[in-house]
């Protein structure tokens, strides 16, 4: 075992863990337990609120999927990847104050929380929370792969174990402290993450001797490196550009992004957040990306794209910064599932079990139940990880497609269309998840684009329809939602 | 036009702000986009040979994806610090404009 590299990896989440147990003395404090544990009381301040939203998002995917892909392709995945830029402000101005002041006025804690009472149906809450069940589930599932594969690639030790390693930091923290150890992990775990791109990327232009050098090698290697459309002119530009929708503003769709969105203290807050999320977003996608492509004009004969990270970092840097570096990826993974693992338990308990099966339940109940259910809901997605199914961003992205499809307009639509219902919310949903399917399965690129344009495209017009048609049904109730979130 | 049951429905003020602000966040996604587009395949179409670069990087990649950055982080600076207003998010009590009728 290379132990100067694992000592500041475990050094890193040790401290990850005890600022987790430290953050979850608020949830014993709190009056409101379901807003503290699942939501941080809505006290988020810029900083942290800008670090959860980046860290949340970018997963294992930027750190390990997308610079390996970078390494194969070349230049044209940093273009693709820098899609991602618009993730850091179209959220939070898109959802943006109007998402907040809502949500307070009906004191929304889950995203479905706010669906069901703009839409007030049984049926979008319960379709709601089946997607996010399922599709977070898989994804998470994939994280924890990749969590358990790079210990398991630094340390040497066996996929198990390293799981087990990766499983027991997450999920102490996790379902002792709720949203607020969460947030506050993710923003130490963003600080890593940025500093440990700036690291490699410097490293890795130093090992190839300078920007010019390794441009020209990679240019000897195979002139599509350095171009946009790959080797062998492989990708598109209505290829790459369609990533906007799939990694870019469809962001705006996705469950545990949304729901940050409704989590800050004020306006101050937000402003903040805008930037800092934008600037570090920005950096850490550029960074890792581009020392994905430049890795291979130092060590041009990696085969699996999932190593080039951790061996790009152990030969750049000295053993110790590679330990620091290496726990960049570690954090993503690890900030990624705990807000995937948080936001199913609450779909399971606030929108399931709250709603349907024991409205009246006691305080002591909720607080067991949370606790509990995170802690289940953990546990089976270990056991699922253990036989690891391949692909990690793949998969990953499908869960993205398909809660984006889902979630994109009766969330976008709901806030802005005061006639959107329910109908055209639930046409909305079942068109986007189906048809994304349909695509991804039979026609995945559909006009050179990536699969999830069209389903967001026909999910627009199902939600548009849906309402238009059904605007007669149920005037009375609709003019009460109207006046509930758009009356002073 | 949207009434309720006391004839017609007084908007939250609040949400022009958030209206625009909105439209702002939109309006810099697609400043963002057509910049990132336009140099990336504008200038990468040539053939590799005829590249050009800045900083060691071929010109089309400086130009999009690293100079489209600064651009836009600029433009967001600018919008936040003077187009984005500060406004109270939580549930006002009565006490606000609702004076007219």
């Amino acid at each position: 075992m290379n132990w100067s590299v694992v000592i500041p990896m475990i050094l890193f989440i040790i401290v990850v863990f005890l600022v987790g147990i430290y953050a979850s003395k608020a949830t014993q404090r709190s009056d409101d337990f379901l807003q503290e544990y699942f939501l941080g009381s809505r006290q988020l301040g810029g900083f942290i609120l800008a670090m959860t939203m980046v860290t949340t998002y970018g997963s294992a995917s930027s750190f390990i999927g997308g610079p390996g892909v970078a390494y194969t392709v070349g230049l044209s995945w940093v273009l693709l990847a820098m899609s991602q830029v618009v993730t850091g402000y179209i959220v939070l101005t898109v959802l943006g104050k109007k998402f907040a002041i809502m949500a307070r006025k009906i004191k929304a804690v889950t995203l479905i929380d706010f669906l069901r009472e703009r839409y007030q149906s049984k049926w979008v809450v319960i379709l709601s929370a089946l997607s996010i069940i399922i599709f977070l589930f898989s994804s998470m599932a994939a994280q924890w792969v990749g969590g358990g594969r790079l210990i398991q690639s630094v340390t040497g030790l066996p996929y198990l174990s390293a799981l087990f390693i990766f499983a027991i930091s997450v999920l102490v923290y996790v379902i002792i402290g709720g949203f607020r150890a969460v947030a506050i992990t993710d923003a130490i775990q963003g600080i890593v993450m940025f500093a440990g791109t700036l690291i490699i990327l410097i490293g890795t232009i130093i090992a190839g001797g300078g920007v010019d050098n390794i441009i020209s090698d990679l240019k000897a290697i195979d002139p599509g490196l350095i171009t946009p459309y790959g080797p062998d002119h492989q990708f598109s530009a209505a290829y790459i550009s369609s990533f906007w929708i799939l990694v870019g503003v469809g962001v705006v769709g996705l469950p545990q992004v949304a729901v940050r969105a409704m989590s800050y203290k004020d306006s101050k807050a937000m402003h903040r957040a805008l930037i800092i999320g934008t600037i570090v977003v920005g950096v850490v996608m550029l960074g890792m990306h581009l020392s994905g492509v430049f890795a291979r004009a130092v060590m041009p004969d990696i085969k699996v794209g999932d190593k080039v990270m951790p061996l790009l970092a152990i030969k750049v840097l000295p053993a110790w910064v590679a330990g620091v570096v290496l726990s960049a990826p570690m954090a993503a993974i690890m900030s990624t599932v705990n807000a995937l693992l948080l936001l199913v338990s609450s779909s399971i308990i606030k929108d399931v079990y709250l709603n349907y099966i024991k409205q009246n339940a006691s305080h002591q109940r909720v607080k067991r139940l949370s606790m509990g259910i995170t802690g289940i809901v953990g546990v089976l997605v270990l056991i699922m990880a253990i036989k690891p199914p391949d692909l990690l961003i793949w998969l990953n992205l499908f869960a993205f497609g398909g809660l984006e499809a889902a979630f994109i307009w009766p969330v976008v639509m709901g806030l802005y269309w005061k006639r959107g219902n329910a109908y055209g919310a639930l046409t909305s949903i079942i068109v986007g998840v189906v048809s994304y399917i349909c695509f991804s399965t039979f026609i995945p690129s559909p006009f050179g684009m990536h699969a999830i344009v069209m389903p967001v495209i026909l999910s627009f017009f199902g939600y548009v329809a849906g309402s238009l048609l059904t605007k007669d049904v149920d005037v009375f109730q609709q003019n009460k939602i109207i006046s509930k979130f758009w009356s002073v | 036009m949207v009434k309720n049951q006391s004839g017609k429905l007084l908007v939250d003020p609040r949400y022009k702000i958030a209206n625009r602000e909105a439209i702002i966040g939109i309006i810099l996604a697609v400043i963002n986009f057509i910049w990132w587009f336009a140099f990336a395949f504008g200038l990468g179409s040539k053939k590799v040979a005829d590249y050009h670069y800045v900083m060691g990087l071929p010109a089309w990649f400086f130009y999009s994806c690293v100079v489209g950055f600064i651009v836009i982080t600029i433009l967001l600076i600018v919008a936040v610090k003077f187009l984005f207003k500060e406004i109270p998010l939580d549930d006002m009590p009565d006490q606000d404009r609702g004076d007219h009728k």
